[in-house]
């Protein structure tokens, strides 16, 4: 009847950032022959890896129809706890691997602790999530400030850093860790009644409190589900430099992650979104950082090409949807 | 045709390969009133669009005032005169009536500041000449539909529109407000002014028009004045064959009771309200917009804060609990489709289990049973012969009929033992309209309890035995048998004696 069929095209949605991706890529492998080597490909995925497990996070929340502004001062403030307490463990005595495990545990637990926090203060207290996460970025990186007194906690522990620059057959550790979590990840969102009811709370709030969906919980999972991400990255940038700069770890990981998110595909406004395209999201914003560096553009000026491709990105999207 | 005010002639449309107007030809005279009917889909609305600028036509003319004119967007048509009063309204929820009747088109000042004064007497004036007693200044968000819909009417007259076009102006009004327009559009015909009314309300449609235009598959298959056209020759010249019954045979076998509400009340919203309702019995909720109906349903499904008692099946109902009314087998369809109802971006499929997802995966992160989720599409597809290309199609893709249909299949798949239904027909053609009564009419026959609440009458008087009737947030009283007639609800609702008749 009046059921408009669309011509088969290609899915932009789903593959239009791994098509730019691909185009980057060979770009690059045009610009500088040094850019296919594995160590080079290798090394951009690594750098990735910390912003892009912040983004598997990020994903759930936009795609409820939430952001997270705080993400990159949580994981400073997650950080500077897990070293604090590993030192605390090692001056009672404790091996390095019991105190490699405190430090995972307490990341995790700040991170979730963080996450839950700001979850609570979306849900119960009603305020927009811009809101809440603009007052707790300011918390958090002020409170990594002042126990650092804007310095840097170094770790004591050696097998703690030496875990965060080992290599599994040849792949950097943080990176398996990002595939590992985005594989359960994309199953979590496609596959789960969670996953469902994440896109639903984004889709229409109304239609999903109306079908007898806890709005509030799912919300607030996914800004725990963030704080936890933020935790596991929190932990590995800590381990790679055997330390935590109060002021320098997680600076604007906020907006890679978001823009990681949302080259990927995902809708600013909630409702639609995908995990591995986060990832690709993840690898073109690290792919043009290495292009620039290789053909010598000022590390000042890409900031600059940053931003025009994630508005650009948003710009293609929106044309494809009209 | 020779007093045309416009005139489409010939027109056709097609949207990628799927041709949905061939050759229409149709034309609306200075001040006459065209009914344009048809079900869902039979092209109305794009043949609206056309006129309104919204879209172009692949091939065909426009004509005004016997003049050829070519309509590239919406502001072109507003040049020649003719204005689209929308279904769902396009108005500035925070502006004032004055900002919003003028909106994008502000009289300004000396110095560029926009003439406040100017735009509120004009307003004013117009709203006089309507008749219509609201204030400039207030704010849309404070209007009812009613008068938002004459802000609407008041906007197309500020640019001098000269043809109306009114899109089921009628949906979200009570009977006094119905008459109350019928009674403006009159006055404005009088002045000369041109209209196409579309809607599915046939006995309207009769009532208020000069001309008739029936569309069906995107051709024009019926033109006639209005006075010799029945209702009932309306819609089977839609449909393109006879309908017998709307309505089917009512086989009421009551059981037990199923439900029942004690002392209900739910704060400035409605009051002390009773019901049972037994296995097999189709119960009416009737009463004006406002009269806090869907409120009643909202407080029992455990969708909006209340006290007083519900049972189901004997078991009482925490409040505030949408989860528990569900595991206690309540459905419910929602008024507003795509507001609360259903998900226009998610499939069909999705939007089917989208209720009874925790019946397809165990805790909140277990895996989705794909096969038995794909079993249920299979299944609604089948019995509610749902139109789409697949379960996987996204429901913005559907017709209004079938993503009713969809919804419907929503409330049903927790298999409830009470469905609640609110305006189960808004929005929707004959057809699937008899589609959804004989369904509901099964439903009952399998001993489903139902409690159908309707702004129609007629839907209310064909489908039920017994009618609770509310006025103002409480229950008016009860009809059935003899006393189940049109006038008898109508005095409940409005407490009036004459009831529409006045």
């Amino acid at each position: 009847m009046t059921t408009i069929r669309k011509a088969p095209r290609l899915d932009f949605e789903r593959f239009g950032s791994l098509v730019a991706l691909a185009v980057l890529a060979a770009a690059s492998a045009a610009l500088s022959p040094h850019f296919l080597q594995p160590q080079n490909l290798l090394n951009i995925l690594r750098q990735v890896s910390y912003t892009g497990i912040i983004g598997l996070g990020m994903t759930f929340v936009i795609t409820a129809g939430g952001i997270d502004l705080s993400v990159g001062s949580l994981a400073a403030f997650t950080g500077s706890l897990a070293v604090l307490a590993m030192n605390a463990a090692a001056a009672k005595g404790l091996s390095e691997p019991s105190g490699v495990a405190v430090a995972v545990a307490v990341a995790l637990f700040v991170g979730a602790a963080g996450g839950a926090a700001n979850g609570l203060l979306v849900t119960k207290g009603r305020i927009a999530p811009f809101i809440v996460t603009l007052g707790t970025m300011a918390i958090f990186r002020s409170l990594s400030l002042y126990m650092a007194d804007a310095g840097e906690f170094r770790s004591q522990n050696q097998l703690y850093g030496s875990i965060g620059s080992a290599s599994v057959l040849g792949v950097p550790v943080p990176v398996w860790i990002l595939l590992a979590l985005a594989a359960v990840l994309s199953l979590a969102l496609r596959r789960t009644r969670y996953g469902r009811y994440v896109r639903a709370v984004g889709s229409n709030q109304r239609v999903a409190r109306y079908s007898a969906i806890d709005v509030d919980r799912v919300r607030f999972v996914a800004y725990l589900l963030n704080g936890l991400a933020v935790g596991v990255s929190a932990t590995l940038l800590s381990m790679r430099f055997n330390s935590v700069g109060s002021s320098t770890l997680g600076q604007s990981y906020e907006l890679d992650a978001i823009a990681a998110v949302i080259i990927g595909g995902t809708a600013m406004e909630g409702g639609r979104g995908t995990v591995w395209g986060t990832i690709v999201g993840a690898v073109i914003l690290g792919v043009i950082n290495n292009m620039l560096n290789m053909v010598g553009v000022s590390p000042y000026l890409q900031g600059t090409v940053k931003g025009l491709v994630i508005i650009g990105a948003v710009f293609i999207q929106r044309r494809r949807q009209e | 045709m020779e007093k045309s005010f416009a005139l489409l002639e010939n027109i056709e449309k097609s949207f990628s390969t799927v041709s949905v107007l061939k050759k229409v030809t149709v034309g609306v005279g200075q001040g006459e009133i065209l009914g344009l009917i048809g079900e869902n889909g039979a092209g109305k609305s794009t043949l609206m669009k056309i006129l309104s600028g919204i879209h172009e036509p692949n091939a065909g003319r426009i004509l005004v005032e016997g003049k050829e004119r070519r309509f590239r967007r919406p502001a072109d048509a507003k040049a020649a005169g003719i204005a689209l009063v929308p279904q769902e309204f396009n108005l500035c929820p925070d502006l004032s009536v004055a900002e919003n009747v003028f909106l994008g088109a502000e009289p300004l000042a000396k110095g560029g500041l926009l003439d406040q004064a100017a735009m509120r007497t004009r307003s004013a004036a117009l709203l006089a000449e309507l008749g219509a007693r609201i204030d400039p200044d207030a704010r849309i968000s404070r209007l009812s539909a009613a008068q938002k819909q004459i802000v609407e009417i008041c906007k197309a007259l500020a640019f001098d529109a000269r043809l109306l076009i009114l899109d089921e102006p009628t949906t979200v009004l009570t009977p006094v407000e119905i008459h109350a327009l019928f009674a403006l559009m009159r006055a404005l015909k009088a002045k000369g002014m041109s209209m196409v009314y579309i809607s599915h309300k046939l006995g309207e449609v009769k009532e208020i028009c000069d001309r008739v235009a029936i569309l069906r598959d995107g051709e024009l298959v019926h033109e006639a004045p209005a006075a010799g056209l029945s209702p009932a020759e309306m819609a089977s010249r839609m449909v393109g064959r006879e309908l017998s019954e709307i309505y089917p045979e009512p086989a009421e076998v009551r059981g037990e009771v199923l439900l029942k509400v004690e002392g209900l009340s739910s704060p400035g919203a409605f009051e002390g309200v009773s019901l049972e309702l037994r296995s097999g019995e189709v119960l009416g909720l009737a009463g004006l917009v406002g009269a806090g109906r869907t409120e009643v349903a909202e407080a029992i499904m455990g969708l909006r804060p209340a006290s007083g008692r519900v049972e189901v099946g004997g078991e009482e109902l925490r409040p505030g609990r949408p989860r528990e009314a569900i595991a206690a087998g309540v459905g419910y369809l929602s008024e507003d489709r795509q507001g609360s109802g259903v998900i226009v971006g998610f499939s069909v499929n999705e939007n089917e289990t989208l209720a009874s997802l925790p019946s397809y995966a165990r805790g909140l992160f277990g895996p989705i049973d794909r096969r038995r989720e794909r079993a249920a599409a299979e299944k609604w597809a089948r019995l509610f012969s749902i139109k789409a290309a697949s379960a996987d199609e996204r429901l913005e893709h559907l017709s209004g009929g079938n993503q009713q249909k969809v919804s419907l299949a929503k409330s049903l798949d927790p298999a409830p033992r009470v469905l609640i239904v609110d305006e189960p027909t808004r929005g929707v053609d004959v057809g699937a309209k008899r589609e959804i009564y004989r369904l509901l009419r099964d439903l009952a026959a399998e001993g489903i309890a139902i409690l159908l609440i309707s702004s129609e009458l007629e839907e209310v008087l064909g489908m039920c035995g017994r009618v609770l009737v509310m006025r103002e947030g409480r229950a008016a009283g009860e009809l059935s048998g003899a006393g189940l007639t049109e006038e008898g609800i109508m005095f409940l609702a409005t407490g009036i004696k004459e009831g529409v008749s006045a």
